[in-house]
């Protein structure tokens, strides 16, 4: 048992993060009404690096280990997955600065739902009891939740958020369901502990029921078929940074998540669940990739393509073992940083009330600006998977990885798959660089935060791509501990 | 499922299935056996009381809902107290601990103050604003 | 490690110059423009030179460059590594060489064009792209030179952005190779699962020294096999060759230069450049290596039937590139890999000739390709008549010129390979007969006979062509210096550029194949097991002699080799006589033929409808079939549904459109449902069992 001083050292960016959150909620309201709220989401944006100093200090100091009685574990698992949910937090905090004043939205508490989500979704990756998960899980999807309706004014926002609330309550009592099962099966709510009991003991129906209906929550938190659905129009509804930060952070943090009960509660039945993520992959890659060719709104082929991209994870699962486990890990965070990326120059260019989302309206961008084409082009080519990206290299680990587990049409579906996806992420290209543009569509220069939040997204996709070596090795570890 | 596991839940299931009986049958029962006059005063809508004006799908101040979240949520919040109080004295025996036990609930106290604070200076439960029914941030 | 040859300053050069233009070049003038872009390639072409006096010199060879891990993950390591060997040494000093004559070139080409910088910077990411194919030490390294080349190549393609079949045809290039990628990167994984690396040296040794484990797969498709398979179809897929060729005609929208280099003289030829660097790998398998032969054969025959009756000049010569392609595929499946890198060579000289002769003619006419429309240029542009006329009978065949050797060679092997290997000879030799006739039908009909102008033609293909407009009408003037002075060295390159590989049979000594031979050749018991066990790979090149003494069967060969060699150059000879009666003597038969030969013809013109077909079988089912399931069935009712009814647009359809919406939250809660009562099915049938 750690000293207290120790124990909180284990959930410092959380603290962290709940303080600064805390601080804009007493702010807000003591601003004025027409105030803009730029300065509360700089504040934020100063929580987000104190909480990503306060996890490279919890990685290069001995806080490693257990604290609270065994709620939560830091290890380099955890902290990676910290680091991927606090930096999405931070770009989607850039990308939201101007964006909000465009929408003429005033509003702090939007920065500190965004700041309280990241405690969620840090927790999720950190959290060892499935009871802990399970409110992290609420925690950072009821942020979402309401983050999803933030153009009140527009049918297409609140739609979306109702959609995503009554849905994802649906699903996470679903989750609940599984753990008050397993709790029935095993008599314990920790993931080793269950581990172990179902190690030791004989192995009751009721685990598999439990099993079951977990992977059902999980599956709809991460988007995978056949519980994807909702996507699309979340997506479609939803403020651009949001989507840019829904569309990866929970999404990470619910892969960690599924990670964890997976591998750390039920890996003794990895064989019976084997079959599952191996049809869910499968499905998904298709029906994402498929859906994505049809569509005329950047966001909801984005959508459809972040459908795809949870298939390709799912394949990195059904790899299983540690390179399995590291390429799954390594994937998030390069989907993360290509994700944002490309939601940010969605967010800048929707413009006023995201009049101009269809892909028509990008024609002519390239020559019109250079430099937002030119990151989009990066983060497009990213998306299809070409060498010298993050996306090639994630692809590249996913499906060799696969193939070492003798996932053989697992792999092929996927490539097959890629190669489908290629035609709609060109699509975009093609229109940004080789088609005439509308004057109609205004286009304002990029502020300095979104492009500041363009550059990172950027250069981390490319140093992904270029150096994976360190990351990689790091997600190794990560998966080394996650196995322990 | 082969194993027995189920067993013990068995009394659950017939109680549930007496209990639907029971309610399905006093109504069918009744519906089929009980004696039907209709007459004028029968078919009001009240027997007794105001003749109903109006629609009754009536649209209430979302100030209502807004009041009765927040009772629902600080009350929530406020029985975390008991539990709490009631363990309070072993908490101070903890070797070691000393008065962690009572910061640890000033703290989840401040918490739940912050929210208060919030919600005040945000004008919800000030029931004349103009602005609350319009949205604050546009 | 005994001297430093900084390889990787080689690909660097370019890339620099590709950064600095992409970045600055829209505030630099023309000048500085072509200044950056043709010193970074005159650079790397220097420091090749350099590279290649220094290579004699060296140690080791293959000299490798080790420039620190790239990934690390246990038991799965990859370098940035460079390879320096022979093989990569010719490579080497095609691209830079030939890349720096048509950067020259492009510079009077593009004088107009409004995007200079963006060409160039495009053009030098290409030359970084394909160097670092060359130099890698790997295949993973190989693979993002690879995706790249493809890459620059779509951006140069569609160059032309404003007209729609641009960049119809960039895309159309871009996916067709993503399915070769695919393939590619499947033998990729295959390759890290069992060889547990990607390095060539090492993977290589290890099929070489454990013949237990990796034996020659004669009996039936093994491990080595399936790598092959997939390599080779991604080879099909950059090489253009069957059943992945279509994209190389359309390709032809791009500017000339880019044909010129990329489509003809170095992109397309990686997919014969990784064949050969696999050559270990295909060795073993002979099946298919069969396959790439048989591939490359049809390819060759087909592409040149189509060529025939192409009537744009561009086309002639992108139909002819496949065909070439096809050969040296040919080459590459009855493991004459040395044969095929030959004529990759020369090809690259004497195609590059012809593309940019092609491009100074569409210059001097002011952008008009169609070749109905020319006749007659000889009197007004000598020089690229002549250079052009060089170029022709290189790629006809006809001795001393450089395609002669190169082509007689592949013949020979094929013919020698095995004891069926005639038939590749005659469809090689038939190949030869309609590339000589189809060459000349295209140099008689641009610069013989009568000048016919078409109309309207120029109007239309000058506006297309951007900055040619201003040429107008008008007599074809010669294209300036900067543009003759490459296609004067490319045409004397074409013109000598064989006689590295003289063989035997004439007396020569074949520099080349014995050059290249530390690569193909592989110590240990490896040939006679080859010989053994193989039908189809070859017995041992004739002109193999290491030991100094000619081996015997080389001698009774000769005059077999030179019987064969006549009849080639009599094939080559027969398509230029039926060409010149054709097209210059009785200009009016070609007409009349094509008329008697009705479907025939039509369907030659119309490229077997191959295009039509794929479009059929493969494109249409995939959108329409998605659209049916997709679009009509879940989605249109969710987009226009759900976000039109919330909205407050048209209070008619709201009724209904309100209907659908709330049925949606439902339907997806439903959904979810479903997923769940599948997953709980599964449950209960797993548990059963």
């Amino acid at each position: 048992m750690m000293t207290n001083e120790l124990q909180y050292l284990s959930i410092l960016p959380e603290l962290i993060l709940t303080i600064f959150g805390m601080l804009i909620m007493v702010l807000d309201p003591l601003m004025a009404d027409r105030a803009s709220r730029k300065p509360m989401g700089w504040l934020a944006f100063v929580g987000t690096l104190a909480a990503l100093g306060a996890t490279f200090y919890q990685g290069t100091h001995p806080v490693a280990g257990t604290a609270f009685f065994g709620m939560v574990r830091t290890d380099a698992f955890s902290i990676f997955f910290h680091v991927v949910v606090i930096v999405i937090a931070a770009l989607a905090i850039l990308s939201s600065l101007d964006y909000l004043e465009t929408q003429g939205i005033r509003s702090g508490e939007y920065y500190g739902l965004i700041l309280l989500g990241t405690v969620g979704m840090g927790l999720l990756s950190s959290a060892m009891e499935l009871v802990m998960l399970f409110i992290a899980l609420e925690i950072s999807s009821i942020s979402t939740y309401i983050l999803a309706g933030y153009r009140r004014r527009v049918a297409a926002s609140a739609e979306s958020s109702i959609k995503y609330f009554l849905l994802g309550s649906f699903a996470t009592a679903f989750f609940l369901y599984g753990v008050a099962l397993i709790y029935g099966a095993t008599g314990s709510t920790n993931i080793t502990a269950i581990s172990q009991a179902l190690h030791n003991n004989h192995i009751s129906s009721l685990t598999y029921l439990a099993l079951v209906l977990m992977f059902v929550g999980m599956g709809f938190k991460v988007a995978v078929t056949p519980f994807h659905v909702w996507t699309p129009d979340v997506y479609e509804g939803a403020p651009a940074p949001v989507v840019a930060l829904m569309s990866t952070g929970p999404k990470a943090a619910a892969f960690a998540l599924m990670l964890r009960v997976l591998f750390g509660s039920f890996g003794e039945l990895s064989q019976w669940w084997l079959p599952l993520i191996w049809i869910s992959a499968a499905l998904s890659m298709t029906i994402g990739n498929v859906g994505a060719l049809l569509q005329n709104n950047v966001k909801r082929m984005l959508a459809y393509s972040s459908i795809a991209h949870a298939g390709y994870l799912l394949v990195a699962f059904a790899a299983g073992q540690d390179m399995g486990i590291a390429a799954a890990i390594f994937y998030t965070a390069t989907y993360a940083a290509m994700n944002v990326g490309a939601f940010a120059v969605v967010s800048h260019f929707a413009s006023r009330g995201e009049r101009y989302v269809s892909i028509d309206d990008y024609a002519g961008l390239g020559r019109r600006s250079p430099v937002l084409a030119i990151t989009l082009t990066i983060f497009m080519l990213s998306l299809i998977g070409i060498p010298l990206t993050g996306g090639f290299f994630a692809k590249f680990y996913v499906f060799s990885a696969a193939l070492k587990s003798n996932l053989v049409w697992l792999t092929i579906i996927g490539l097959v798959n890629s190669a489908i996806a290629a035609y709609y992420y060109l699509r975009l290209i093609v229109v940004m660089y080789m088609k005439e543009g509308d004057d109609s569509v205004t286009l304002v220069p990029v502020p300095v935060a979104t492009a500041a939040a363009l550059l990172i997204a950027a250069g981390l996709t490319i140093y992904l791509g270029v150096m994976p070596g360190g990351v990689l090795g790091y997600a190794l570890l990560g998966a080394q501990d996650l196995m322990r | 499922m082969a194993d027995n596991q189920l067993a013990p839940y068995l009394p659950i299931l017939m109680q549930l299935l007496i209990a639907a009986g029971i309610g399905t049958g006093m109504i069918v029962l009744s519906a089929i056996l009980g004696q039907r006059k209709y007459s004028r005063m029968k078919m009001q809508a009240y027997e007794c009381g105001m003749t109903p004006t109006g629609d009754a799908q009536h649209r209430f101040s979302v100030k209502f809902y807004l009041v009765a979240m927040l009772f629902i949520l600080f009350d929530v919040e406020a029985i975390f107290l008991i539990p709490w109080a009631v363990v309070y004295r072993d908490l101070l025996k903890i070797p070691g601990a000393g008065l962690f036990g009572f910061w640890e609930m000033m703290v989840y106290i401040g918490i739940v103050l912050v929210g208060f604070f919030y919600v005040w200076k945000k004008g919800v439960l000030d029931w004349n604003t103009p602005e609350l029914s319009e949205g604050p941030n546009e | 490690m005994d001297q430093n040859l900084h390889l990787w300053l080689i690909p660097l050069l370019p890339l620099l110059g590709a950064l600095i233009n992409g970045a600055l070049g829209r505030r630099f003038s023309r000048q500085a423009v072509a200044t950056v872009a043709l010193a970074s390639t005159a650079a790397a072409f220097g420091m090749a030179l350099m590279v290649a006096a220094s290579f004699s010199g060296l140690a080791h060879v293959p000299y490798v460059e080790s420039h620190g891990p790239w990934i690390q993950i246990t038991g799965f390591t990859v370098n940035f590594t460079f390879l320096l060997d022979q093989l990569s040494l010719v490579m080497l000093l095609v691209v830079t060489g030939v890349g720096f004559l048509i950067h020259i070139y492009s510079v009077g080409y593009m004088a107009d064009d409004d995007g200079y910088y963006r060409f160039f910077a495009y053009l030098n990411l290409f030359m970084f792209f394909m160097l670092m194919l060359v130099l890698a030490n790997n295949y993973l390294l190989m693979f993002v030179g690879w995706e790249g080349v493809g890459l620059a190549s779509y951006l140069l393609i569609g160059f032309y952005f404003l007209k729609d079949s641009a960049s119809q045809a960039g895309k159309k290039a871009f996916i067709v190779n993503r399915i070769g990628d695919f393939a590619f990167l499947l033998g990729m994984f295959m390759m890290t699962k069992y060889f547990g690396t990607l390095d060539y040296t090492s993977i290589f040794s290890q099929v070489l020294s454990n013949p237990a484990q990796f034996p020659v797969e004669t009996g039936g498709a093994g491990l080595l096999t399936l790598i092959a398979f997939c390599l080779m179809i991604g080879a099909t897929g950059k090489s253009a060759q069957i059943p992945l060729y279509v994209w190389l005609p359309d390709a032809m929208e791009g500017p000339t230069p880019v044909s010129a280099l990329i489509h003809a003289a170095t992109m397309v030829t990686a997919g014969i450049y990784m064949v050969a660097r696999s050559n270990v790998i295909f060795n073993h398998a002979p099946m298919a290596l069969t396959t790439v032969a048989v591939i490359g054969a049809l390819t060759a025959i087909f592409a040149a039937s189509i060529g025939i009756v192409q009537t744009d000049i561009k086309r002639v010569l992108a139909y002819s590139t496949i065909s070439q392609l096809g050969y040296m595929f040919m080459a590459c499946g009855v493991a004459a890999y040395s044969a095929a890198i030959f004529h990759l060579m020369t090809h690259a000289f004497f195609k590059a000739l012809l593309f940019l002769s092609a491009g100074s003619v569409i210059h001097a006419l002011g952008g008009e390709q169609d070749m109905r429309h020319m006749g007659g240029l000889r009197k007004y542009i000598p020089w690229t008549f002549g250079v052009m006329a060089v170029g022709t009978i290189a790629i006809a065949g006809i001795p001393p010129f450089a395609g002669f050797f190169s082509k007689d060679e592949i013949l020979w092997k094929a013919f020698s390979s095995s004891s069926n290997g005639w038939i590749f000879w005659a469809i090689g030799l038939v190949t030869a007969l309609m590339t000589s006739f189809y060459m000349f039908r295209l140099l008689f009909m641009t610069f013989f006979g009568e000048r016919r102008e078409a109309a309207n033609a120029h109007d239309a293909h000058a506006s297309a062509h951007g900055g040619h407009s201003d040429h107008g009408h008008g007599t074809p003037h010669e294209s300036p210096w900067v543009m003759l002075t490459p296609l004067v060295l490319l045409a004397i390159l074409s013109t000598v550029g064989g006689w590295v590989g003289i063989p035997h049979s004439m007396g020569g000594n074949n520099h080349f194949e014995k050059f290249l031979e530390p690569v193909f050749v592989h110590e240990g018991g490896q040939e006679t097991e080859i010989e053994g066990t193989a039908t189809w790979t070859n017995k041992l090149p004739p002109t193999k002699e290491t030991t100094g003494e000619p081996a015997e069967a080389a001698h009774a060969n000769t005059s077999t080799e030179l019987l064969l060699t006549g009849i080639s150059v009599a094939a080559g000879l027969i398509g230029l006589a039926l060409a010149w009666f054709l097209y210059v003597s009785r200009p009016e038969l070609p007409a009349r033929i094509a008329h008697n030969l009705g479907n025939l013809y039509t369907t030659v013109l119309n490229k077997y409808y191959v295009d039509e077909i794929y479009q059929e079988a493969v494109v249409d089912p995939i959108v329409e079939g998605s659209t049916d399931i997709l679009w009509r069935g879940v989605d249109v009712g969710i987009v226009d549904g759900a976000v039109n009814g919330a909205g407050t647009s048209a209070q008619a359809a709201f009724g209904t459109l309100r209907k659908m919406q709330s049925g949606n939250i439902r339907s997806y809660a439903g959904w979810v449902a479903l997923g769940a009562a599948l997953v709980v099915g599964y449950m209960v049938w797993m548990g059963i069992q």
